[in-house]
């Protein structure tokens, strides 16, 4: 059989098909987990882990696969969260109505955006797009409309969601949800990146002038990567929204952009492993440290050394300070060996800008 | 009037804070190529640590004045410390690979507030300043807070020195060479690595400026504090021009005083917003900004 279909298809399917097995497992691991893996807690846990391994994927459609670095794709998310129960719970809208719409929004919002924000490139892009995530933060704040309900943030109304995905006798389904949302996300960036759009993305990566030189445009490949990145992105938005049955400022914030790219960076930008398991590890840890850091063995050290375990974040930006200045292929970089991986492909997208500029 | 008066002067001092972070990103950018996010880091560094002397270390010395004076002092003397730290261990090694060093940058400032937050806790600090900054000045019937002067009155001091260092001494020829051509000028055998460590130490300072000017501001300083400032200071960079702290401080004006009306006349948040879009505009119509060098390459 084809090799490439194997590995590009076959197992993927195979490890997504094994995972959909896990709430039937009814053993518990000790350390890895406090409660046995098909309690509700475990299950929300691994769910969570999952939403951002997707989420993190869609990040690195624009990031690690065209060389755009944004720090707005939170915009698109939080769109997700909010827009989707705004249309329930504000106007009273059934489910799929209000889906569709949020989807239609989001795409619709990020050819809009897109199309404006790719006018410029490398820090400025950065920049451009930061600025309007930062708009959409302000709106979710202030809440002119008393749509969103500022920082007390907005519970969906569960009445109007599909009743297996609403309470935690139903958090198996809400994994399932997670769990299919990861593989969506997977199995579309693979079909993406392989088709001819694809291919031009990763030489807009590569070398952006050479690809003019061939007689491509280069802005309308890289606006449909940002477009398939943002679209996929308020779609996790929407299974964000029901996996926390509301939705709250955290989403806006530009750090919840920079998480993503710690995710991203951390399993190895341009990897779709790599983004999956960076999205996975980060979310587990970020769980995991706050237990470890409040459990007896710690308890036990001195002052100095608790309070900054104490931080799942410290602990996380150290590790992705660490991982960018040793291992710049993220996790991912560690097994494909032999060649540029992650940043330092990346690198040519983003620094060639700089060098045109000076 | 009374009203416009004061929050024009408000606006001034809010400014004044702009500039202090945005002078100093826009010299690092201009002249290494790198958006420093660990800026955020300066002004909490500059912030805390006045607190801390003043609370832990001058606790009861002296006068009140003196007290936060030499905390601020060495609040300063801290910030300029850390940022040049900052710059060897890090910045240094990932020299040319500028992606790799926004990230760096990114994961200092993530872990900063974190560690900032597991030490003291996320709860907001008060550090003890002169009485009479919180006293109020009547100028045309406005009730004027005097630190807004203190504020307008440093920074334009900043402004000052800046501007003479860097037109009359010969680190500032190299700082002004570098950010218009650096390759020429290493090619004319000048070690400019030097001139980074410099401009992130003075940056530092400017930042550390700022943290000890917010901390008398807005009475607290909190972990959070810093990050917030620095959006705005982000979009003061771009707007003002990267590289031009001419350009910097008249985009601080631009986008305090904008933000100060806008807030109040129109309503609260609108001034966020407009100055957002105001960025938009600029980059897209003039990605050079009001001065200085360019933004975005294809632009």
């Amino acid at each position: 059989m084809n090799r490439r279909l194997v590995n590009d298809w076959l197992w993927p399917l195979v490890a997504f098909g094994l995972l959909a097995f896990v709430p039937k497992l009814g053993f518990s691991i000790p350390k890895l987990f406090d409660q046995p893996i098909d309690s509700p807690g475990t299950l929300a846990l691994l769910a969570a882990c999952l939403l951002y391994g997707g989420l993190a994927l869609t990040y690195d459609i624009q990031f690690g696969f065209t060389g755009l670095l944004s720090f707005g794709h939170a915009l698109y998310i939080a769109l997700g969260v909010y827009l989707a129960n705004i249309a329930i719970t504000d106007w009273h809208w059934s489910f799929w109505p209000a889906i569709f719409f949020t989807v239609g929004v989001s795409f619709a919002l990020a050819n809009v955006l897109g199309f404006v924000s790719l006018r410029v490139s490398g820090i400025a892009f950065a920049m451009v797009t930061l600025a309007f995530a930062q708009a959409g933060a302000v709106l979710a704040l202030k809440d002119p409309h008393h749509w969103t309900h500022g920082e007390e943030g907005l519970g969906a109304d569960y009445t109007k969601l599909p009743q297996s995905l609403v309470g935690i006798v139903n958090t198996k389904n809400l994994y399932w949800l997670a769990l299919a949302f990861c593989a969506a996300v997977f199995f579309i960036v693979r079909w993406a990146v392989g088709s001819s759009p694809g291919r031009v993305w990763q030489a807009i990566r590569e070398n952006e002038a050479r690809v003019e030189v061939l007689g491509l445009r280069p802005r309308a490949y890289k606006l449909q990567s940002f477009v398939l990145s943002s679209t996929l992105a308020a779609i996790g938005g929407i299974v964000y929204m029901l996996l926390y049955s509301g939705s709250t400022l955290v989403v806006t914030a530009p750090n919840f952009t920079l998480t993503l790219l710690l995710m991203v960076v951390i399993g190895g930008a341009g990897s779709r492993w790599g983004a999956v398991l960076g999205g996975i590890l980060y979310t587990y840890l970020n769980d995991r440290l706050i237990a470890i850091g409040s459990s007896s063995t710690v308890e036990g050290l001195p002052h100095a050394l608790r309070t900054p375990l104490e931080q799942p974040l410290f602990l996380l930006g150290v590790i992705f300070i660490l991982i960018v200045v040793f291992l710049p292929g993220g996790l991912a970089g560690l097994v494909v060996r032999g060649r540029a991986t992650g940043l330092q492909r990346i690198e040519s997208a983003v620094g060639r800008a700089e060098v045109d500029a000076a | 009037m009374s009203t416009w008066l004061l929050l024009t002067i408000t606006g001034l001092g809010l400014g004044a804070m702009y500039f202090l972070i945005a002078s100093g990103l826009s010299l690092i950018y201009g002249l290494m190529g790198v958006l420093n996010f660990a800026h955020g880091a300066f002004i909490t560094v500059g912030s805390y640590g006045t607190w801390w002397f003043s609370t832990h270390v001058f606790d009861g010395v002296g006068s009140v004045l003196w007290r936060f004076l030499l905390s601020a002092l060495l609040g300063l003397v801290c910030g300029a410390i850390f940022a040049a730290l900052v710059e060897l261990v890090l910045i240094r090694p990932l020299y040319s690979r500028h992606i790799e060093q926004v990230l760096v940058t990114v994961g200092l400032q993530l872990a900063f507030v974190a560690l900032i937050t597991g030490i003291w806790g996320p709860d907001a600090k008060t550090f003890a300043v002169p009485p009479w900054l919180h006293e109020t000045t009547d100028i045309f019937g406005a009730h004027i807070p005097n630190d807004r002067w203190v504020e307008i009155a440093t920074s334009g001091a900043v402004l000052g020195l800046l501007q003479l260092f860097l037109r009359k001494t010969r680190y500032g020829l190299i700082i002004r060479a570098g950010v218009e051509n650096r390759a020429m000028v290493q090619a004319l055998g000048i070690d400019v690595r030097k001139a980074f460590t410099l401009v992130f130490a003075i940056g530092g300072i400017a930042a550390a400026i700022a943290g000890v000017l917010s901390g008398v501001y807005f009475n607290t300083v909190a972990p959070e504090q810093g990050t917030s400032l620095l959006i705005f200071a982000f979009i003061v960079v771009v707007i003002g021009g990267l590289g031009s702290i001419g350009g910097s401080a008249l985009a601080a004006v631009v986008v305090a005083l904008t933000q100060q009306y806008a807030n109040y006349y129109a309503s609260s948040g609108v001034g966020d917003m407009v100055v957002v879009l105001l960025l938009g505009i600029v980059l897209l119509a003039r990605p050079r900004g009001f001065a200085g060098a360019v933004v975005g390459a294809r632009a």
